[in-house]
């Protein structure tokens, strides 16, 4: 049973892909765990063939627990591994800020194992490899005593293929379970974060009219959302203003190298998570859309894949157009800030002189004091303001 | 280097003729040097160490002392201050202790006190170690208390080669230099060159080398750990041995460049677990290489409690084969 | 394709985007945004999806039209009725 999360203790196998014998690679998803977080798929790291199930469906295992044994076959040669780039996006979970829909029926409280144990454990060799190679501990599945991760285990994980192909449809989530993780990451975050808060309200009339324009060429598949542009335009300012993008581990922050946008997704019935869109500052608003809108249609199904809790750098979060003007997001540990997009409203405004009709949207941003100050911040949202006045350009 | 080296008059002898040499070399070298403790001149030696050098040294240089560790300690001592270069030998480690007041208060301290116009250039000799059955009071391995003490050399040989090039060098050391000598080696063999002499005393060797797990032992439990270890060759695990060959000052580049590289370690130590040698070991790895870890720190150590006289008891109290082959899989996760 | 063919399809699609909506208790003349929690995300699926399986070309511009069911249902008849000559 993988860690898919630093607080993750246990998980149930709720069904298996592959049957003894199956011949498996690095990559293939093997089975499909209910976790905290939802259903997740999960992948393999091995090539080989399955040898035997040791984990029953519908079985609740702590994290560790060997799910079946495979018969692994001879390594290729050790270029091919090294071949194989570092993975770019570091995973880790999900569930964020601002919560938004109540639970439709009133959560029970969330099974409480007595075994409960302590974090996962992980060797000083395993965590200082990980911290240099920027993998992300809960995306290693330990095989060293007691399920701990030894040096070993990260190795192997850094010769991995990153995207695994999609391959069934996975069970839905357990929301009682998603909402005592979103409270465990935002208690942490409210307890241990010195948050600052700073508004923005950004003209992005000349997104409307590009969208206008863009979109009535195209079929609704190819159809764009401002989400995108905002998404797009958030990571190219990310990306100029580092402060606000990494992690805050052990007393100091650490600047993240890539730019990735987990993008806070509401889920149907209650709950949240906010899977990443990897590398949004150097992907295509077309893509960055298409990517969204199948983010946003899995992770409602529950069909989030063990290779998409990849850490994101930073988050946004967006109440949508029936939403609420201006919204203030609450930091998603160990991230150090979060931007909240408002719904967009027509307000007169003043141009060169003259009021007129604007459409207007208050950007905001929740950032980690500890790390930059107000002035930054107030920098970072006008930069992101400015890239929306040029919507082709994003 | 004590590694072992096949020279064309390689001659086959034991750790007991090996120390003997050695002896015999020094007194041979340098006429300051000289032998005295209980039972060394007429009987030869407890253990039969100095066996032959009464009459091949005179009662002069080979002198046989009354049973007063204190006594005879401290007239080493003097004799050391006085410019002699004595070789004290004392029974075992437990007798020790009544010379523990010469050792550490007057030996260890001379060169403090009398702001470094004496010094205590004596070499002590003594058995250590169970397995002979001598019970509760002749069977301890209070090495690592010595080793707690600023001031001293603490040497264990554990080889043929060690038991005869340490002790020149020992000599040779401006202050006090213990020699801890166990008790099960003295009859085992080794091969030594006929030009063997002088081995460096400051540091630790590998004696097997290996990628998985760093073995880290002294003495007499050198033995059993390179057995231990062709064990675990068969189950996998290849392991690395070192021997401290130095208890104090303990050599931990060595200790750490292994452990750095094989990222795992079990100490194994005769002597007790707690506040011991190998907990000071431990720590030091904690303190030098601690993100270099890979699973955590392990010792086989003796059980708590006094060596007991009944063979299958005292073989069960000290370090033995499976023990250390237990504790190296465990490190792993594996019975 | 009739109207009731057409309500058949546009609810089945709405089920698809909200599930555990009992689509015969939302009034046809309500906000569907409000009544099945949709967003713009949603709304662009739901598009999309009669794109496909009716092939009716559906204008951003033409988005309020399609907000209530009864108002989805009689555009895409208007749609079908002028596209099948």
């Amino acid at each position: 049973m993988p860690s898919l999360g630093a607080d993750m203790e246990a998980g149930t196998l709720v069904e298996w892909l592959v049957k003894p014998g199956d011949r498996v690679k690095p990559g293939d998803i093997v089975a499909v765990v209910e976790t905290q977080k939802g259903a997740i798929e999960i992948e393999i790291f091995e090539a080989g063939k399955i040898e035997q199930l040791l984990v029953g469906v519908d079985t609740k295992v702590p994290v560790g627990t060997p799910l079946a044994r495979i018969q692994t076959e001879p390594e290729g040669p050790p270029g091919a591994v090294a071949a194989a780039p570092p993975p770019a996006a570091p995973a880790v979970p999900l569930a964020t800020p601002p919560l938004v829909r109540a639970p439709v029926t009133p959560p029970s409280p969330p099974p409480v194992s007595p075994a409960a144990a302590a974090r996962a454990r992980v060797s000083p060799a395993a965590r200082r490899l990980a911290e240099a190679c920027g993998i992300d501990l809960s995306t290693v599945s330990g095989s060293g005593p007691a399920g701990a991760i030894v040096y070993a285990d990260v190795e192997r994980r850094l010769g991995e293929a990153v995207a695994p192909p999609e391959r069934k449809r996975a069970p839905g989530l357990d929301l009682d379970a998603m909402r005592s993780a979103i409270a465990a990451a935002m208690a942490r975050s409210k307890r241990e974060i010195p948050h600052y808060y700073l508004a923005h309200d950004v003209d992005v009339t000349a997104c409307v009219q590009w969208l206008t324009r863009t979109n009535a060429a195209r079929p609704p598949d190819d159809r764009l959302l401002i989400g995108a542009l905002a998404i797009k335009a958030l990571a190219l300012a990310a990306r100029r203003f580092p402060a606000f993008n990494g992690f805050y581990r052990d007393g100091k922050f650490e600047p993240a190298s890539a730019v990735h946008v987990g993008v806070a997704i509401a889920i149907r019935g209650g709950g949240l998570a906010a899977p990443a869109l990897h590398q949004a500052d150097r992907t295509s608003v077309d893509e960055l859309m298409a990517r969204m809108r199948d983010l946003v249609q899995r992770t409602r199904a529950g069909r989030i894949r063990s290779s998409e809790f990849s850490d994101p750098t930073i988050t946004v979060t967006s109440l949508g157009e029936r939403g609420v003007e201006t919204l203030y997001g609450i930091i998603y540990p160990p991230q150090v800030a979060i931007v909240g997009i408002g719904k967009m409203v027509t307000r007169p405004w003043v141009i060169d002189g003259a009021i007129g009709p604007r459409s207007v949207v208050t950007i905001t941003l929740s950032a980690d004091h500890r790390v930059s100050d107000g002035h930054a911040g107030a920098l970072f949202l006008a930069e992101i303001g400015r890239l929306l006045q040029e919507p082709d350009k994003l | 280097m004590p590694q072992e080296m096949i020279h064309p008059g390689t001659t086959e002898l034991t750790y007991r003729d090996a120390v003997r040499e050695a002896i015999r070399d020094a007194m041979r070298r340098d006429d300051r040097v000289f032998l005295m403790g209980e039972d060394v001149g007429r009987y030869g030696g407890c253990y039969a160490v100095s066996k032959g050098l009464l009459a091949e040294f005179g009662p002069e240089r080979i002198r046989d002392t009354p049973l007063s560790e204190s006594g005879f300690t401290g007239a080493g001592i003097g004799a050391a201050m006085a410019g002699m270069r004595p070789i004290v030998e004392l029974m075992t480690v437990n007798f020790s202790l009544l010379a523990l007041d010469q050792i550490f208060n007057s030996a260890v301290t001379v060169r403090h006190m009398s702001g470094n116009q004496f010094g205590v250039p004596l070499v002590i000799r003594m058995a250590t170690g169970a397995g002979r059955q001598l019970a509760a009071q002749h069977s301890h391995s209070l090495e690592g208390w010595y080793a707690h003490i600023p001031g001293i050399k603490v040497l264990a040989p554990a080889t043929v080669e060690d038991a005869r090039g340490m002790l020149w060098m020992a000599l040779q050391d401006p202050d006090p230099a213990l020699i801890f000598e166990n008790v099960m080696l003295y009859n085992m063999t080794g091969k030594l060159a006929a030009d063997a002499g002088p081995v460096n005393i400051d540091k630790a060797a590998v004696r097997r080398p290996g990628r998985d797990i760093s073995l880290i032992t002294y003495g007499g439990s050198l033995w059993k750990t390179l057995e231990a270890a062709t064990v675990l060759a068969g189950e996998n695990i290849d392991a690395e041995v070192i021997d401290l060959r130095s208890l104090r000052p303990l050599d931990d580049a060595t200790i750490m460049t292994s452990v750095a590289r094989t990222r795992r370690a079990i100490i194994v130590d005769e002597g007790w677990r707690s506040g011991s040698l190998s907990a000071e070991i431990g720590m030091r790895m904690v303190e030098q290489v601690f993100w270099e870890l890979d699973a955590p720190i392990g010792r086989v150590c003796s059980a708590e409690v006094p060596i007991p006289y009944a063979r299958h008891l005292e073989n069960a109290a000290i370090p033995q084969v499976p023990n250390i082959v237990a504790a190296a899989k465990a490190v792993f996760g594996r019975a | 394709m009739n109207d009731i063919d057409i309500r058949q399809v546009v609810q089945e699609e709405l089920n698809n985007i909200a599930p555990e909506v009992d689509l015969a208790s939302v009034d046809p003349a309500a906000d569907l945004r409000e009544a099945l929690d949709i967003d713009s995300m949603d709304f662009l699926n739901f598009v999309t999806a009669i794109h496909h399986r009716l092939g009716v070309e559906i204008p951003e511009l033409d988005y309020p039209k399609l907000v209530t069911l009864d108002g989805a249902v009689a555009y895409i008849a208007a749609k079908l009725g002028t596209s099948k000559t």
